[in-house]
């Protein structure tokens, strides 16, 4: 009766650096007494002092946790997947509602508990309440990043409900940061929701990012864009971007140092160039396209694992329905992150898009 | 000459709904014009009054960005890819 054992990392110097091995047995507790047998040691991370499965410990069956099961007495057969997941193993504490919450994540060797530790210590700011950002905080709260801070003066109207899936029909009329907390704890009581009912401008922007690891951009005017690209530049932060129009998303990565949106567009289109979505309109599930990349792009970063989208520019035809990608580089003119920069604080930005940051009175910008 | 250009959404009024067209030339430059024949009015949107290309508008050979190659006198080879890519903020 051989079963497979998925190996967590901090286990993983008991068995050779391997994350799967196979053991012999009949249930559980036979397969962890075999599992000792095998690599000697083995259960001193697991029982406690009586011989019992330690507290911190939990144990699946076929992504099942044994005790939802018969614990430890829980039948195996050959073929059977066995995972050991340590709930608690220094920094975030996780508990077993968490650790059932995101066993999904915990079984996967490149989050793990280590990493699933690091996305609940890690915080991200969230730049519109709207199309984009929907997407991006709903993801990064069920993923259980620890902190989301949405920046939006806005309120919920009727016809965000298309495509901003943060807001349902009762949520019109209210503020659509109070509708996301309201939202994501519903989703994850876990995740602390910071709400800044404001537009975010140039008196404002550092005080609100510096409070967080990762900006997310899900802007909706180019001020806002120019804003928060050169914020995020000048405080060091990594920022995830992404745009959409009608039918066309793009997103990319901007990590400090490595090129920035002035790199890639230098200049705003003169005002009434290129339309808004309230203009020209947006096909409401785009929204998820480019901001499930977002958030998927702020967890690698968090867990360290893959290709950001750095230096590459996604573009997305809904339409054609293809994914490009072409290259983005560092300007050494570029004003702002350039080898002689002018820009070293934050400037008038209405002035430089000839165009207002919408605010509460005027929402369009006009 | 044969090149593939990728028109961007707002630009397809002029493509008659396009979103790849064929055009020629051997520079960058002179696609723009054989373009500009082909469908009148998209000079002007990739171009200013100066005949430079625009700040917000990118253009792509080969996934390559053109500030960073020779911009308009970039030359072109049979096959390549030109890819029209404006600055696009809605979120």
């Amino acid at each position: 009766m051989s079963v497979n054992v998925y190996i967590p990392t901090p286990f993983r110097h008991l068995v050779g650096n391997r994350a799967n091995v196979k053991a012999e047995g009949g249930t559980v507790r036979e397969v962890l007494g075999n599992l000792d047998a095998q690599f000697p040691g083995f259960n001193d991370q697991l029982l406690d002092g009586s011989g019992r499965l330690a507290r911190h410990i939990n144990v699946y069956v076929n992504q099942v946790e044994i005790e939802n099961l018969q614990g430890e007495a829980t039948p195996v057969k050959s073929g059977d997947e066995v995972a050991v997941i340590p709930a608690l193993a220094g920094g975030a504490v996780m508990t077993p509602e968490m650790v059932d919450r995101y066993s999904r994540h915990l079984i996967m060797p490149q989050v793990g508990s280590a990493g699933q530790r690091k996305i609940i210590e890690s915080s991200a700011l969230i730049i519109g309440a709207g199309g984009l950002g929907s997407p991006v905080a709903l993801y990064l709260a069920l993923a259980g990043i620890g902190k989301i801070g949405i920046v939006d003066f806005d309120v919920v109207d009727r016809s965000n409900l298309q495509r901003q899936i943060l807001h349902v029909t009762d949520s019109v009329g209210i503020p659509k940061v109070e509708s996301a907390k309201q939202r994501l704890n519903a989703h994850n009581p876990n995740v602390e929701v910071v709400t800044h009912e404001e537009p975010i401008t140039s008196d404002n922007a550092f005080r609100i990012i510096e409070q967080y690891d990762y900006v997310i951009n899900g802007a909706d005017n180019f001020a806002t864009r120019y804003l928060v690209n050169d914020a995020a530049y000048l405080l060091k932060k990594p920022l995830i971007d992404g745009s959409i129009l009608m039918f066309d998303g793009q997103a990319t990565t901007y990590i400090p140092g490595k090129g920035c949106y002035r790199c890639l567009y230098p200049a705003p289109p003169p005002p009434g160039m290129v339309p808004s979505c309230a203009e020209a309109g947006v096909l409401g599930a785009m929204c998820a396209t480019i901001g499930s990349i977002q958030a998927t792009e702020v967890l690698k970063l968090i867990l360290e694992v893959g290709e950001p989208l750095v230096n590459r520019l996604l573009l997305y035809d809904a339409l054609s329905l293809e994914f490009r990608i072409v290259k983005v580089r560092r300007d050494p003119n570029c004003p702002l992150c350039g080898d002689n920069p002018t820009i070293h604080e934050l400037i008038d930005y209405e002035q430089f898009c000839g165009a207002p940051i919408p605010h509460r009175e005027a929402p369009f910008g006009g | 000459m044969a090149l593939n250009v990728r028109v961007p959404q707002p630009l397809r009024n002029l493509t008659g709904g396009a979103s790849t067209v064929q055009s020629t030339g051997g520079t960058l430059s002179d696609c723009v014009s054989a373009l500009e024949a082909s469908y009148p009015g998209i000079r002007d949107r990739l171009l200013d009054e100066g005949g430079e290309i625009r700040r917000f508008v990118n253009i792509f050979v080969n996934g390559d960005d053109v500030r960073f190659l020779s911009g308009l006198q970039t030359e072109l080879k049979d096959g390549d890819e030109v890819s029209i890519v404006p600055a696009v903020a809605g979120g």
